[in-house]
């Protein structure tokens, strides 16, 4: 089988466009990546299109009337906030199985304000409130507490991840914030669910990133290896059964399960591994993943956000780019800005937020419900 | 209208004569326990064999967290709780009767399963709703 590689990628810098539609919006960074590795749409043999909130929407064909209408097959792709990374895995696989040299894929969200979740059945009285919570805050503050109560993790140290993460934007143009947050300020913000404060949860903003996938032969022909990125590995999991997984989401297990298989399949360990963008869609899930991932024995998550290993500059950079706390999370999106910020390090294009000698990084994200994607890149030698 | 209030969700049955309880069902090929009915096994993939059980009123406090922005009109701040029943089967609720206040709900806390009202909740014909709630024991 070929190797696959990342020719072309790009994202718009996230934010709010009321103004636009999904399409018009997820046209942007399709465009973007395609100049990225000066090709057309004509060049393109299929596109993989993820987007959540309009999933019955046809939002690939919609984006192709946008932007060129060439008859080639697409593939619309909805798994939670797995969506990005599915669209990706999928172009990724129709490559390595030889059926296109070279395919689009382009995640795009728009995305309202507020609580995510929590939705009540159609009949009878809600729910919400009456029998715990269902928002994502409290799901994802239900899942910190499990690891307090295993490893004694505390506020403080989930508060960290955000303050990292915000310090992180500030260097990335492309992120939804660039401001500084100091601890206090984060741990003082309004108490959404313990305990993720408001500055805890990650932002709903619209966005959209995009990859060009090429088999190696095409990616020589075009003469693009200088700055292709090779697809070390690709693993999507669902989630295995746990005892409580029918009433508590399970994101640990399935993620075990894919960050086993990514490294089995790229051949590295995790100390190979030199940056990681993580799905930190609250600030409690990042600390979950860092053990997840095999960045540290269980129950040391804590100790790695107290001693600054997961800061740029340190160990182990996590989500250098903001992560979905401060640069965003367009759910449809997400998968793919996570492989443009790997990537652009590993091109080292990444400036002031560079990770210096970065060789191999890895993406990972979670849908609840739940699915788990995991991709292993390195600079292609 | 029902002339008594219903069952908040299709796990909670109310008997003609008798205390209300929590539903559940044992697989019979490797004995995983769930929460309400179904037809198959999840955990080991049997088909068939499901057996009900009545799932117990005592557990134990797995995890929470404490709500402080809900929906619109749902009262803050109360505790969403994670409960292991003893015997097998997970429950998520509100956790009634604490303080909420991280220092005053311990992990591993006793509680008991207890029915009340669905807290005032009534449906668009006007029916009435019995839920259930956890509480110290």
């Amino acid at each position: 089988m070929t190797d696959a590689y990342v020719i072309g990628v790009d994202m718009i810098k996230f934010g709010r466009f009321p103004e636009k539609t999904v399409p018009q919006i997820g046209s942007e960074a399709a465009l973007l990546a395609l100049d990225d590795c000066g090709l057309k749409i004509q060049d393109m043999q299929a596109l993989y299109c993820g987007n959540l909130g309009q999933a019955s929407g046809m939002v690939g064909q919609r984006i192709l009337q946008e932007i060129g209408q060439t008859g080639v097959p697409v593939i619309n792709v909805s798994n939670a906030c797995a969506t990005g990374a599915t669209a990706f895995r999928e172009a990724w696989a129709s490559v390595k199985a030889g059926l296109y040299d070279v395919v689009l894929a382009v995640g795009v969200e728009q995305m309202g304000k507020g609580l995510l979740g929590g939705g009540g059945g159609a009949t009878g009285i809600p729910k919400e409130g009456l029998l715990g919570s269902g928002t994502m805050p409290a799901v994802f503050a239900e899942a910190g507490m499990e690891h307090s109560r295993k490893h004694g993790t505390t506020f403080e140290q989930f508060a960290k991840v955000s303050v990292k993460n915000h310090h992180h934007a500030t260097m990335n143009p492309k992120a939804m914030y660039q401001i500084e947050t100091p601890l206090e300020t984060v741990m003082n913000a309004e108490m959404i669910s313990y305990p993720n404060t408001k500055l805890m949860c990650s932002v709903n903003v619209d966005g959209s990133a995009a990859a060009v996938i090429a088999s190696e032969s095409k990616a020589r022909e075009l003469g693009l290896m200088n700055r292709a990125i090779k697809v070390r590995a690709s693993v999507l999991t669902s989630d295995p059964w746990q005892e409580r997984d029918l009433v508590m989401p399970d994101v640990n297990t399935c993620t075990r399960l894919a960050a086993k298989q990514a490294y089995e399949m790229a051949g590295v360990g995790p100390e190979d591994v030199d940056l990681i963008e993580l799905h930190d869609c609250f600030a409690t899930a990042e600390i979950l993943h860092y053990e997840n991932l095999g960045l540290c024995p269980d129950g040391e998550a804590g100790r790695m956000i107290d001693d600054g290993e997961v800061e740029l500059g340190g160990k182990i950079p996590v989500n250098v780019s903001g992560g979905l706390l401060s640069k965003g999370h367009p759910l449809g999106a997400t998968g793919i800005a996570n492989i443009y910020e790997v990537s652009t390090h590993l091109r080292g294009e990444a400036g002031e937020r560079q990770v210096e000698g970065a060789r191999i990084g890895l993406t990972h994200v979670i849908g609840l419900g739940s699915a788990c994607g995991i991709h292993i890149l390195e600079k292609a030698s | 209208m029902a002339d008594k209030p219903l069952p908040a969700v299709g796990y909670l049955k109310i008997p003609e004569n008798g205390k209300p309880y929590l539903q559940g069902c044992k697989c019979s090929s490797c004995g995983a326990v769930f929460l309400g009915e179904r037809d198959n096994c999840s955990k080991c993939g049997a088909r068939g064999g499901m057996e009900e059980v009545q799932l117990s009123n005592q557990g134990e406090l797995y995890s929470y967290c404490i709500v402080h922005r809900s929906f619109p009109g749902i009262e803050v701040p109360y505790v969403s709780a994670i409960v292991d029943l003893e015997g097998g089967g997970t429950v998520k609720g509100n956790l009634i009767n604490v303080e909420p206040e991280p220092d005053k709900i311990p992990f591993g806390m006793p509680v008991e399963v207890v029915y009340d009202d669905a807290l005032g909740r009534k449906d668009r014909d006007g029916n009435s709703y019995l839920s259930y709630f956890f509480q110290p024991r």
